[in-house]
């Protein structure tokens, strides 16, 4: 088996393996690649509070201050700069830096900071748009490689498209769909490299070939011999990589210095293949304690300088950056990486997975400011350390930037080593993978059902025809049968579509160093998904307890609907509401689950829109819940905003009713809350957030996105009211739209919103 | 009758709170913003157990923030039963209780419904009975006499007093209200509640004549002027 591999020569003391795990518990994980086996064995959980900290070193300061005077200029031109004729692998670029003489932990994309590569075998359309978009010549030689001589993904998925699929896809009835860029959302097992070193990941991934080379060639198997050539030569270039910028990364990190380098190294090797649509790093922070633990208990370190090697690894990883084309961050609002890192949880022992490295990961929010990425994900457990608890709760009071996973329902279903892909796609590090499927609109879904399978907007018929409704009054059984047969055809499109799309992928946009990271042996899931949930569950409510009317313009196409009477509205806590928010879940669940996947892949789906709630409410026309034409859906799961009367929490309970095991790649909510509304003094508003997500959580409430206003956020509200159409601020027990108040109210609510006395 | 209800957190008590809010108000004061609970009319009739049966299922939220069930309204004090039966329920189930009053129909609260309070949320309106009466259309001395009864009782109270400029703000009225809450020796705090204008609405909705328009919230050196004065008594101020 592996053993022999692994570990060449246990007994001798000059070997760089056994120097390098020195001090280590040993266990199975010397035998067979297993970091959860190495984690278990040596970290220490950790039940303190943060008062061990350290703040930024000058150095630290020194070396952000560097990048981030970079940019505003970056945010003006929308890009920094642009490498336009070097198609990026893991060699491509020679070693960058932004200080190299002040900086720990080394690695940049491209041969500069900010600098961004092109990574053209997605598709070539998309560069070519963004290149023209920031001013930048198309390199002509490599438009023709890539348009005449070498096939990128999309157009292989173009090739493979039924009709059925581009009129579904057309009509913006499947949308997002990554069939033109890198589906991202997998997760290499990034800390293999520093555990095991690089070459002995080639010599286990040497001895899967020899398996492979003696089963017989059939399409499988030799799809699966392809990728372990790819793997291989990837681990090759990323030893070429890190040694241009002068590291031996084929034997283990011997250091916590080592470790982090390592780590980021095939972290940068990834980022610098692969322009994926998330590109998550993992779960680390339990894995890099153990080393900097090992460091500081010999004396080779101190908290200061544990401090600094997180501090300079999220630096990095705050760096990281992808060209793009405009459209595509209006889809997902700005210039998202999604670095996930899971910090925290519960290990299947019973033990806390909280380690002082969490605190460090945390710190890294006050020592260089608060930002989106890395994208720290707490997974929570309400039992996890009190301490651990309260300083999440600070960090999101004071920077908003922490986003609440429950432990709970990923630990009971993918164990203690999973890791969070995107926002809230959990995974197996090393072990699962998922095809990433964006998402499909089942509130213009519901639309469809109404029309006879025709678009209200275009009136095209993209659905098969079916009978539209002509009755005065929409009748709740006919509207919900027509809709489940919808609904039905439309899972079949996607699953088919998706297949498609990850078929392609595999065969021309391969994550080979991100695969080589993972074992032979995986799980794939098939990441379904919808968006506009709470706008069908509202519409069907209306139809069910009120009376709705539907206004069909000359071509008979129902644009719009009279609704007579009350209706019970997703996010009250309200059962005749919430049951069919829940039951359009499980049936679609059911449905895709009836089409095969591509490579035998686990259906799963999410309720998750990131910011595309905004895109798909703009193509979707008025619905039977009173929401009108282009108005955006609420995000992911969440109720319609202001619809949700009885409180934040009793939104989120509403939310937490919709099952995890019919929706497995995870259900989203984002609330707004502000300070005062979580206490009179800060201990207090502490352990009142503390306490509500204890609350939400224990309900079985999966994903939590927790956005603490700040003064700031309101005062631009009174000065751009536009940007901030679905602002509401709760004032002395209801809710209020803040934009709509007069100034003077906006200015006492701003006043009574944070207690500056205190 | 029972007008909404709400969870809410960090108001109406500690911790996450299901507060209800019953319908009916005898008292009619002029910064009211909930003027759509005056009637009880405007309330749905809900049973004890229909209301129960919610509670319970927030159990676990109040145990996970310290939180409980308050009775707001309107005046809770209208349907003194009703609250005495949910108030009976909750602690039967562990549950955390407060009475959220102006104290003004306080003598229809029975011990029994003392009995299973653990909290009571007292609205001094004013210190002044003349005061009281210009704010509220009522006396004063009732809220007083249920306060030296819960202070008696033992029951903890949570003082309120709402800071309108120009109508409660008087240095005099002040004094006169801490002078009342000095006597209770069950008050854990005093909220001083800064007047806001978002209740015009209500009340231009429902053709009321409001006579606060155009009065400017209490600015921080007021706010900070009163909550001095009680701080002086040694209570603790909010």
């Amino acid at each position: 088996m592996k053993n022999s591999i692994l570990m060449p020569n246990l007994s001798a003391a000059d070997d760089p393996i056994v120097q390098a795990w020195d001090r280590f518990r040993p266990g199975p994980w010397r035998d067979a690649i297993d970091v959860r086996d190495f984690i278990q064995r040596n970290y220490l959980p950790y039940e303190g509070d943060e008062s061990f900290l350290r703040g930024p070193t000058s150095r630290t300061s020194g070396l952000w201050k560097r990048i981030s005077d970079m940019f505003p200029e970056e945010r003006a031109r929308g890009v920094h700069s642009i490498d336009s004729l070097t198609p990026s692998t893991i060699t491509s670029h020679r070693p960058g830096y932004i200080d190299e003489e002040n900086e720990l932990i080394v690695g940049l994309q491209t041969d500069a900071p900010l600098k961004r590569a092109i990574m053209p075998f997605g598709g070539w359309r998309p560069i070519a748009k963004a290149l023209t978009t920031y001013g930048y010549e198309v390199p002509q030689q490599l438009e023709t490689i890539f348009t005449r001589y070498r096939k990128t993904h999309n157009d292989g998925v173009f090739d493979a498209y039924p009709p059925a699929v581009r009129r579904a896809r057309h009509s913006h009835l499947i949308t997002g769909l990554p069939d033109a860029y890198g589906r991202g959302r997998i997760i290499g097992d990034y800390r293999r490299v520093a555990l095991y070193g690089v070459d002995a990941l080639i010599a286990d991934k040497q001895n899967d070939r020899a398996l492979l080379g003696e089963a017989y060639s059939n399409d499988e198997v030799i799809r699966d011999r392809e990728e372990n050539a790819e793997q291989l030569r990837a681990l090759a270039e990323l030893k070429q990589m890190a040694a241009s910028y002068g590291y031996d990364i084929s034997r283990p990190a011997a250091t916590a210095r080592e470790a982090v380098q390592w780590l980021y190294f095939a972290y940068l090797g990834a980022v610098k293949e692969q322009n994926g649509a998330a590109m998550s790093i993992g779960r680390n922070a339990a894995f890099l304690d153990v080393y900097l633990e090992r460091d500081l208990a010999g004396g080779e370190l101190t908290e200061e300088g544990a401090q600094e090697l997180i501090d300079d690894l999220v630096i990095k990883l705050r760096i990281v950056r992808f060209l793009r084309t405009p459209d595509y961050d209006a889809l997902f609002s700005g210039d998202p990486t999604w670095v996930t890192e899971s910090l925290g949880g519960t290990g299947a022992d019973g033990r806390t997975l909280v380690t002082k490295t969490a605190f460090r990961f945390l710190q890294t929010l006050y020592n260089i400011g608060p930002a989106p990425e890395p994208n720290l994900t707490v997974l929570w457990d309400p039992a996890l350390p009190e301490g651990f608890k309260r300083f999440c709760a600070r960090v999101s009071i004071d920077t908003s930037a922490l986003q609440y996973e429950s432990d709970l329902l990923i630990r009971g279903a993918w164990g203690d080593d999973a890791a969070i892909a995107c926002c809230v796609s959990p995974m197996r590090l090393g072990k699962q993978m998922q095809f990433f499927g964006a998402r499909v609109n089942v509130a213009k879904a519901l639309l469809y059902a109404i029309n006879g399978g025709r678009d209200e907007v275009s009136g095209d018929q993209v659905a098969p025809a079916t009978t539209p409704m002509t009755d005065d009054v929409l009748n709740f059984d006919i509207v919900w049968a027509a809709y489940l047969h919808l609904l039905d055809w439309l899972a079949g499109q996607y699953v088919e579509a998706l297949n498609c799309i990850h078929y392609m992928h595999d065969k021309y946009a391969y994550e080979r160093l991100e695969m080589a990271l993972h074992d032979r042996e995986i799980l794939r899931t098939m990441a379904c998904g919808i968006a506009g949930l709470s706008v069908a569950a509202d519409s069907l409510s209306a139809i069910k307890h009120a009376t709705v009317t539907p206004v069909r313009d000359e071509r008979g196409i129902a644009v719009d609907y009279r609704i007579d009477g009350d209706f019970p509205s997703y996010g009250n806590d309200d059962d005749r509401a919430d049951d069919i928010a829940v039951s359009i879940v499980e049936r679609f669940m059911e449905m895709v689950r009836k089409y095969p996947t591509y490579r035998g892949a686990v259906h799963t789906q999410s309720v998750l829109t990131i910011t595309s709630n905004v895109v798909y409410g703009a193509h979707t026309g008025n619905t039977p819940d009173g929401r009108r034409a282009g108005t955006p859906f609420a995000p992911g799961a969440n109720p319609m905003n202001g619809r949700d009367t009885h409180g934040m929490l009793a939104s989120a309970l509403s939310v937490a009713k919709l099952p995890y095991a019919q929706a497995q790649d995870g259900i989203s909510l984002t609330t707004t809350i502000v300070p005062a509304g979580l206490g009179h003094d800060r201990e207090e508003q502490i352990d009142n957030l503390s306490g509500l997500i204890d609350a939400f959580i224990g309900a079985e409430g999966f994903h939590l996105n927790i956005n603490v206003l700040t003064r700031e956020t309101l005062v631009d509200a009174m000065a751009h009211p536009e940007n901030y159409p679905q602002l509401t601020i709760r004032v002395s027990g209801y809710a209020v739209n803040f934009v709509r108040l007069t100034p003077e109210q906006q200015r006492d609510v701003i006043s009574r919103t944070f207690h500056e006395s205190l | 009758m029972v007008h909404s209800w709400e969870l809410v957190t960090a108001v109406d008590g500690p911790g996450t709170r299901m507060t209800i809010f019953l319908s009916g108000c005898p008292l009619r004061c002029q910064y009211c913003q909930n003027p759509d609970t005056w009637q009880m009319r405007d309330g749905t009739a809900t049973s004890v157990e229909e209301v129960l049966a919610r509670i319970r299922r927030y159990s676990p939220v109040f145990a996970a923030t310290g939180g409980g069930v308050t009775i707001s309204g309107g005046e809770p004090l209208m349907q003194p039963r009703f609250v005495e039966e949910i108030f009976r329920g909750c602690r039967a189930a562990g549950i955390h209780t407060a009475l959220d009053t102006s104290g003004f129909l306080g003598s229809r609260a029975s011990d029994a419904l003392l009995e299973h309070t653990s909290l009571v949320l007292l609205d001094v309106k004013s210190g002044l009975p003349g005061t009281y009466r210009e704010v509220t259309t009522r006396e004063l001395a009732p809220t007083i006499v249920f306060g030296d009864r819960l202070s008696a009782r033992g029951t903890p109270m949570w003082v309120r007093f709402v800071l309108v400029p120009g109508l409660t703000d008087s240095v005099e009225n002040v004094e006169a209200v801490a002078d009342i809450v000095e006597r209770w020796p069950t008050v854990e705090r005093v909220e001083i509640l800064p007047f806001h204008q978002l209740g015009e609405s209500k009340w231009v909705g429902r053709k009321l004549p409001y006579t606060l328009h155009g009065v400017r919230p209490p600015d921080g050196a007021l706010q900070e002027r009163v909550r001095e004065q009680f701080r002086r008594r040694g209570l603790v101020v909010y």
